[in-house]
């Protein structure tokens, strides 16, 4: 079985409706139209807090969907860029004392480089090896994280890094409020999903797609598959920083976890739950899967059980997610 | 440095190599001949662990846990093949790798539900406890015990793999499945078989590896860690591959524990990395694999 896109054209077979002419213009505002959303998200959920969370993990799902939903990479291995610029941004300030700014981009820069040597090793491997070797060097930053203890903190994680105002052209925003905070975040936010809504419209985006689709056949046409899926990694994994050092501004703490295996595991539910290869589906996974811990941990301490179980649905009967099976809808 | 010292090394990198040819045997054996990366490695490795604590406890003989937690283990393998395995493979090969991965959130928390959230304490079964003298320094038994039991479980596969009708067909079936279904061959009978061997090995990895480490929920993690990098060194899943990767590993971790201690759990990812630079498909591997 093939995976059909998302956002197919098959439209012309059936007659017209009115919902299409609306999902079309849906479609070319999707930026201003996510980030419109995402302004009424703090009054709409329980808390900030939980609020702020889905912004970043919205993020690192959006930056982590353009190499498993768009490239068809699946890693295992993104919690070392997640983890990696939260780090680098939490010992930027720490050790150097860098103000926020050059702290948050010292993680991006460091996470774009790590993404590069690791994708330079683990895109020498074809598919099914692809997602071994991303895991087992994400656990070599792990175990580098928690030996190198008097950069990171070891085993009880970075901390000590508070930040508690962020000042933008003379203007003094008080981070420790929650409400300026999570619009502080939006920001960057934004600032990503113009960025992968730039490359998936741009030709790049278009040569990653047919790789996804027929590898041998991108080859055939002449195009570079190893660079473009590293191209694709790096950028992946450039967003993803941004999203861990968020959360490290966020948390003004960084836990060892960061760097683990579930942090990967996080992201790849999230992204499948929402639904890989669309534009929305990552940031509507990431809210579902928060959504959902936020209440079934109100419940019972084995709330991953569920979770677990609810993902084993999706991969055996609704693998397009939410969002690709509410878009699917409309197709038949 | 101390010749005698390194020569103990060696041995004790060999010993920890056949702990982790052991660790990686049922993940090879379901990847080589089914194409299907268990991501709930790790986790029935630590249910086995699981399984073989329980046994012991009821029946208060360590014998007992070594032949029945497998056999359990395995016929849950039976179990998850027929239900969640079967139904993906005409899909993508990355959809088993996410139902699996799913599989092993269930079973770690369905684990911390039965057992808590705590290690488990394993002793070393009584008639294995103490230490041998091999003539250049002390050896635990129970390490060597476990070199035996590997050994044996090689050479059984072996014996099966080569010697027997329905080695032949898995080892046909592993190269063309294809082929196999035009020639009569009931292909999913025999992954159905073969994917329940290869839990109950994993599960028998797991009983073996109770009395080395803690018994934990988590102890899953690594160990799928250290299945990855022996099968990516090894290269295609091929036993012969993972009997290499897997001893090479232990020296290669017990020589760095020697001259830089700090570095001995990094050593196995980089000499993973440096294979994947020189040889990207494995030591083993055929290339474009």
């Amino acid at each position: 079985m093939t995976i059909q896109p998302i956002d197919s054209t098959s439209s012309a077979k059936r007659p017209r409706l009115a919902i299409d002419g609306l999902m079309r213009t849906a479609s070319a505002w999707r930026m201003p139209l996510t980030v419109l959303v995402l302004c009424t998200l703090p009054w709409v959920l329980p808390s900030k807090a939980l609020a702020v969370n889905v912004l970043i993990y919205g993020t690192f799902a959006v930056g982590y969907n353009l190499l498993f939903g768009y490239t068809g990479l699946l890693s295992f291995g993104h919690a070392a860029f997640f983890g990696g610029g939260a780090y680098l941004t939490g010992m930027s300030i720490v050790h150097f004392g860098f103000a926020w700014y050059t702290a948050l981009s010292t993680g991006i820069l460091g996470a774009l480089l790590l993404s590069l040597v690791m994708g330079v090793l683990s895109i020498r491997t074809r598919g099914i090896y692809f997602s071994m070797v991303t895991l087992a060097l994400a656990q070599l930053a792990y175990y580098t994280a928690l030996q190198a203890s008097s950069w990171t903190g070891g085993e009880n994680g970075l901390r000590g890094f508070t930040v508690s105002k962020i000042d933008v052209l003379s203007l003094q925003i008080d981070f420790l409020n929650p409400l300026h905070k999570y619009y502080v975040v939006l920001l960057f936010t934004a600032l990503a999903l113009w960025l992968v809504s730039r490359v998936l419209k741009s030709s790049f985006g278009a040569v990653i797609e047919a790789i996804r689709e027929n590898e041998v056949r991108a080859r055939a046409c002449g195009y570079n598959v190893e660079r473009t899926k590293l191209l694709s990694f790096v950028l992946s994994g450039g967003i993803c920083g941004l999203a861990g050092g968020l959360s490290a501004l966020h948390l003004a703490i960084v836990p060892l976890d960061t760097l683990h295996y579930h942090t990967s595991g996080l992201v790849v539910m999230m992204t499948l739950l929402g639904g890989m290869g669309s534009f929305f589906g990552p940031f509507v996974g990431a809210l579902a899967f928060l959504v959902m811990e936020d209440v079934l941990s109100l419940w019972t301490s084995h709330w991953q059980l569920f979770v677990g179980a609810i993902f084993i649905l999706f991969v055996l009967f609704l693998p397009k997610g939410i969002w690709g099976t509410i878009m699917g809808l409309g197709d038949r | 440095m101390d010749l005698q010292l390194i020569a103990m090394q060696l041995l004790s990198g060999a010993v920890l190599g056949a702990v982790l040819v052991m660790t990686a045997l049922g993940f090879t054996i379901i990847f080589g001949m089914l194409g299907v990366v268990n991501f709930a490695h790790g986790a029935l490795f630590m249910v086995g662990a699981y399984a073989g604590v329980a046994v012991a406890m009821q029946t208060g003989s360590f014998w007992w846990a070594l032949l029945v937690a497998p056999i359990a283990v395995g016929a849950i393998g039976l179990l998850i093949e027929r239900l969640l395995i079967r139904p993906l493979y005409s899909r993508p090969p990355d959809d088993p790798i996410l139902l699996t991965f799913g599989l092993g959130y269930v079973l770690v928390e369905g684990v911390r539900i039965v057992f808590g959230n705590d290690g488990i304490p394993f002793s070393t079964p009584s008639a294995l406890v103490g230490v041998v003298n091999l003539g250049i320094g002390y050896f635990p038994i129970y390490r060597l015990f476990v070199i035996g039991v590997v050994a044996f479980i090689l050479l059984l596969l072996w014996l099966g793999l080569e010697k027997t009708r329905f080695g032949l067909i898995v080892r046909a079936g592993a190269r063309d499945p294809q082929i196999m279904r035009v020639l009569g061959v009931d292909m999913r009978r025999l992954w159905f078989l073969v994917f329940g061997l290869g839990i109950g090995l994993t599960a028998l990895g797991g009983v073996l590896a109770a009395p080395m480490r803690n018994v934990s929920p988590e102890m899953g993690t690594i160990v799928l860690a250290e299945a990855f990098v022996v099968t990516v060194i090894g290269g295609l899943g091929s036993i012969a591959g993972a009997v290499v990767a897997g001893i090479l590993v232990g020296l290669v971790v017990s020589m760095t524990s020697l001259f830089a201690p700090e570095m001995a759990t990094i050593s196995m990812f980089a000499l993973m990395a440096l294979v994947l630079l020189i040889r990207p498909q494995g030591l083993f591997g055929r290339a474009g694999v």
